[in-house]
C-alpha cells in the first residue's frame, strides 16, 4: 500500500487510540503507586448504593429507550410517518445532553411548568411542594432525561439500518399472511435491524451508566452516580484523591463491560421467544391496537415533552418576576440577556472554535480513512475507531487529565479540541461511511477512462458530489463537540469556559433566568448548524436536479 | 503493431476454472463483440482491460495498446475510454463542464471553450453548455456521454452494454452514431452486449469470455 494510504488508515487510529491509551495508563498509575494512608474507593460509604444507582439508571434507561425505539420503528417503518419522523429527529439529536436535562428539569421541578399548570386548581399548592422530584434518590428523573435523549439516537440508527432489510416488502408479506403491522415488523424485520443497533445500544448503555453532565443535573446527590463521584474526586487539588478516582474509573469500566456482556448473552432470549411465536403462527391480532396506542402515546409524549422543555428554557431566559403557581411570567425582560452577553459571547467563541477545530480535523481524518479503504478494513481496526462511543468518559479522561497536567498541555484550546476529536471522529465516520460507500464507483471508472487520476476524481467528483452528507457529518461533529462536558472541564482545567461547562455549572445554582439563557444558546447552536448543513447543499446545487436527495 | 491486443489473458477467482481466457487482437476501427450470460465474466474482462479489477481476482497475461504494454499502468494512464449502460454524466457539473472534464489540461482558454462548443454541435446540442445534465432527454444524455469519451482522445474504447437502457428507436440511432464515430476515428473497441442485433451491427468477430467464437 502507498504511504498516503497507510497514513490515511493509521491517522484516525492514532488520533483516537493515543488519548485513550494515555488515559487508561493515567488511570492505572495512581492505583499502582497509591501512597499508604491514601483514601481508597472501598472506604467510601456510598460505594454500594452509588454502584447500584449507576447500573440501575443506565440499564433501565437503556432498555426503556430500546423498547420505545422498537415500538416507534415498528409503527412507522412501513408507513408514511417515516419522512416526518426523520425531520423530527435531527433537532432532537442535535440537542446537547445538558440542555435537554436542564429543559426537563425546568418542566418537572417542584416549581416547574407542570406543577404551575396544575396549581393551585388541581393540586391545591400555593407554594412549590417540598418534594424531591428532581435529583430524586431513585434516579427516575435521570432515567427520564436519558430516555428522552437516547430514543432519537437509537431511532435514527434504526432508520439508517432499515433500507438494507427490505422492511416495506417484509411488512407487506407479513400483512398478506394476516400479521398486524407492529407484530409483523417484530417477527420479520427487527431480527435484521438488531445487529446494526448493537453498537448504538452499547453506546447508550455505557453513556447512561456513566453520564456526568446529566447525572449532575438530574441525578441524585447523596450518593451521586459513580461517574459523577469519580469526577468529583478527580477534580480535587490534593492528588491523593486521584487514587479513589482511578479505582472508581476502573470499577466503572468493569461494570460497563459486565452489562454489555450480559446484554450479548441475554439477546438470545427474546430472539428464541420470537422464533417460537413465529412457528406457532400467532398473528398478534389482539395486541396490535394496544401496541399502536402505546407507540403513539410514547412518541407523542416524547415530542411534546422536549418541545415544552425547550420552550421552558426560552421563556425563563426572558422572564421578569414570575411567582409560583402562575403559568406565565408577570413581565418579560431582556435585562438578563444584556447582562450575560459579554460572558456569553466569550464562551460562544470558545465553543465554536473548539467545535470547528475538532470537526475540521475529524472530516479530514475520516475522508483520508475512507479514501484509504478504512471502511473495508478488518473488524478490529473498525472497533478501535468506534471505541470512544462505548468507553465511558469518566474511565479514561481523569487519567488523561493527570498526564496533560504533567505535560503542561492542560488548559489550552488546542488540547481540548484534540480530546473533543476523540469523540467527534467516530460520529463523523459513522455519518459519512454509508454515503461514501453508496457513491457509484463507475463514475470513477468513467473518469479514469477520461484520463482523470485518483486525486482529480476525489476533488472534482467525489467530494462535491458528497457535499450534502459532508455537510451533515460536519453538523453532527459540531453537535457532538458542543455537547461535550467532561473533556472540556477536565482537559480545559477550568480555564476554558464553553456554553456547556457554564450551563452545567449554573445548574447547581438557582438562577433560572441565567440557566435558560446559557442552556438555550447551547441548544440553538447545534440546531442552527444542522439548519445550515441542510441549506448549504440545497443552495449550491439549486440548478442541479440530479443532486437533489 | 497497432490496435488493442489481449495476449493470453486469464482471470480467475479462487481455484475454479478461469472466468476469462482470451487471446485476440482488435485492429484500429474494428469492434470485438463479447457475449455471454450474466456473471459469465464480461464485465470482469472490461475491468481488467481498464485496470480496475476488484480484489479477489487473479489475472495473468497482458494487454497491449498500439504495441505498448498497459498491464502495469494505472487506469487513467491507459488511454482507454468506457461507455456504460448508464450515461454517468457527472450530476453536479453542467453539460459543458462534463465535456470540458475530458479535455486535456494543455488546451486552455478560448480553444478549450471552442472544443466544448464543437462537441456540443456534434452531439446536436448546440449552445447548451450551461444546461443541467438532469434536464436533458435520455438520448441527449447518451450523446453527451459519447462525445465526452471521444474528447479525451482515447486510443481504444470499451462499450459496456451502452445501448441497453435506451428504447428501440433511440437505440438504433445511437448505436449507429457510436459505431460510426469509432470507425471514423479508427479506434479499436470491445462491445459487451446481450443483444445479437448489436453484435451484427458491430460487424466484427463475436466471442464469449472464454474466447470461443459465437458466430
Amino acid at each position: 500500500m502507498s504511504l498516503a494510504g497507510r497514513l490515511g488508515r493509521a491517522a484516525p487510529l492514532i488520533a483516537v487510540g493515543l488519548p485513550i491509551a494515555a488515559g487508561l495508563a493515567g488511570m492505572a498509575g495512581p492505583i499502582l503507586t497509591a501512597p499508604p494512608g491514601a483514601p481508597r474507593l472501598a472506604d467510601w460509604p456510598g460505594l454500594v448504593p452509588s454502584v447500584w444507582l449507576s447500573v440501575r439508571t443506565g440499564v433501565v434507561a437503556g432498555l426503556v429507550s430500546l423498547g420505545l425505539t422498537v415500538l416507534l420503528l415498528a409503527a412507522l417503518a412501513t408507513g408514511r410517518g417515516l419522512g416526518w419522523l426523520r425531520r423530527m429527529l435531527s433537532p432532537l439529536l442535535a440537542l446537547p445532553h445538558a440542555a435537554a436535562a436542564l429543559g426537563l428539569a425546568f418542566l418537572i421541578a417542584p416549581s416547574g411548568w407542570v406543577a404551575r399548570m396544575l396549581s393551585p386548581w388541581a393540586t391545591g399548592w400555593t407554594a412549590p411542594p417540598d418534594a424531591l422530584i428532581l435529583n430524586d434518590p431513585g434516579g427516575w428523573s435521570l432515567i427520564a432525561g436519558l430516555v428522552a435523549k437516547e430514543v432519537p439516537f437509537l431511532l435514527l440508527m434504526g432508520l439508517a439500518a432499515l433500507p438494507q432489510t427490505r422492511a416495506a416488502q417484509a411488512g407487506l408479506l407479513a400483512a398478506a399472511l394476516g400479521y398486524g403491522r407492529i407484530w409483523g415488523f417484530l417477527l420479520t424485520v427487527w431480527p435484521a435491524v438488531w445487529p446494526q443497533l448493537r453498537l448504538p445500544m452499547a453506546a447508550v448503555l455505557a453513556y447512561g451508566m456513566t453520564t456526568v453532565d446529566m447525572g449532575r443535573i438530574l441525578g441524585p446527590g447523596l450518593p451521586p452516580p459513580l461517574g459523577v463521584q469519580v469526577v468529583v474526586w478527580a477534580m480535587q487539588p490534593d492528588p491523593v484523591w486521584h487514587v479513589p478516582a482511578a479505582e472508581g474509573a476502573a470499577l466503572l469500566m468493569a461494570l460497563v463491560a459486565l452489562v454489555l456482556g450480559v446484554l450479548r448473552l441475554a439477546e438470545a432470549l427474546p430472539a428464541r421467544a420470537g422464533r417460537a411465536l413465529a412457528r406457532a403462527g400467532w398473528r398478534g391480532a389482539g395486541a396490535e391496537g394496544a401496541l399502536r396506542g402505546l407507540a403513539v402515546a410514547a412518541g407523542g409524549t416524547l415530542g411534546v415533552t422536549m418541545a415544552a422543555a425547550m420552550a421552558g428554557l426560552a421563556v425563563w431566559s426572558v422572564a421578569g418576576p414570575w411567582r409560583f403557581p402562575q403559568a406565565w411570567p408577570q413581565a418579560l425582560s431582556l435585562a438578563h440577556w444584556a447582562r450575560a452577553l459579554p460572558e456569553l459571547a466569550e464562551a460562544t467563541r470558545a465553543t465554536v472554535a473548539i467545535a470547528v477545530l475538532s470537526t475540521a480535523a475529524a472530516l479530514a481524518l475520516a475522508l483520508g480513512w475512507l479514501a484509504a479503504g478504512g471502511g473495508r478494513q478488518g473488524r478490529a481496526m473498525a472497533a478501535l475507531v468506534y471505541l470512544p462511543l462505548i468507553l465511558p468518559q469518566p474511565v479514561f479522561l481523569p487519567g488523561l487529565q493527570v498526564l496533560a497536567l504533567r505535560a503542561g498541555l492542560d488548559g489550552s484550546l488546542l488540547a481540548v479540541a484534540a480530546v473533543h476529536l476523540v469523540f467527534v471522529l467516530p460520529y463523523v465516520i459513522l455519518s459519512l461511511a454509508g454515503p461514501w460507500a453508496a457513491w457509484d464507483d463507475r463514475l470513477a471508472m468513467a473518469a479514469a477512462g477520461l484520463g482523470a487520476g485518483p486525486a482529480r476524481v476525489f476533488w472534482r467528483l467525489r467530494l462535491p458530489m458528497l457535499l450534502a452528507p459532508l455537510a451533515t457529518a460536519a453538523a453532527v461533529g459540531v453537535a457532538v463537540s458542543v455537547a461535550q462536558y467532561l473533556p472540556t472541564l477536565l482537559i480545559g482545567a477550568g480555564r476554558i469556559a464553553t456554553l456547556t461547562t457554564e450551563a452545567v455549572a449554573l445548574s447547581s445554582g438557582q438562577n433560572r433566568r441565567l440557566i435558560g439563557i446559557w442552556a438555550g444558546v447551547q441548544a440553538v447552536l447545534p440546531a442552527a448548524t444542522f439548519a445550515l448543513a441542510m441549506a448549504l447543499p440545497a443552495a449550491v446545487w439549486r440548478n442541479r436536479r440530479g443532486m437533489r436527495p | 503493431m497497432t490496435g488493442l491486443s489481449i495476449e493470453a489473458l486469464t482471470i480467475r477467482r479462487g481455484p475454479a476454472p478461469p472466468l476469462v481466457s482470451l487471446s485476440v487482437t482488435i485492429p484500429p476501427g474494428r469492434v470485438l463483440t463479447v457475449m455471454g450470460p450474466s456473471g459469465s465474466g464480461k464485465s470482469t474482462l472490461l475491468a481488467a482491460i481498464l485496470g480496475v479489477l476488484p480484489e479477489g481476482f487473479a489475472m495473468t497475461g497482458r494487454v497491449r495498446l498500439d504495441g505498448a504494454d498497459l498491464t502495469a499502468l494505472p487506469p487513467h494512464r491507459r488511454g482507454i475510454g468506457i461507455l456504460f449502460q448508464d450515461d454517468l454524466l457527472f450530476p453536479h457539473l453542467s453539460v459543458g463542464d462534463n465535456l470540458a472534464f475530458a479535455l486535456p489540461p494543455a488546451l486552455r482558454g478560448a480553444a478549450r471553450r471552442a472544443a466544448v462548443e464543437t462537441a456540443l454541435v456534434e452531439a446536436e446540442l448546440p449552445g447548451l453548455a450551461d444546461r443541467d445534465p438532469a434536464t436533458l432527454s435520455g438520448g441527449q444524455r447518451a450523446r453527451v456521454a459519447l462525445m465526452r469519451v471521444l474528447l479525451a482522445r482515447p486510443r481504444a474504447v470499451l462499450l459496456d452494454e451502452p445501448f441497453s437502457r435506451l428504447d428501440a428507436g433511440l437505440r438504433l440511432r445511437f448505436r449507429a452514431q457510436v459505431l460510426g464515430r469509432l470507425a471514423a476515428a479508427g479506434l479499436p473497441a470491445i462491445l459487451v452486449t446481450h443483444d445479437p442485433a448489436d453484435a451484427a451491427a458491430a460487424g466484427g468477430p463475436i466471442v464469449d469470455p472464454q474466447g470461443r467464437p459465437l458466430g
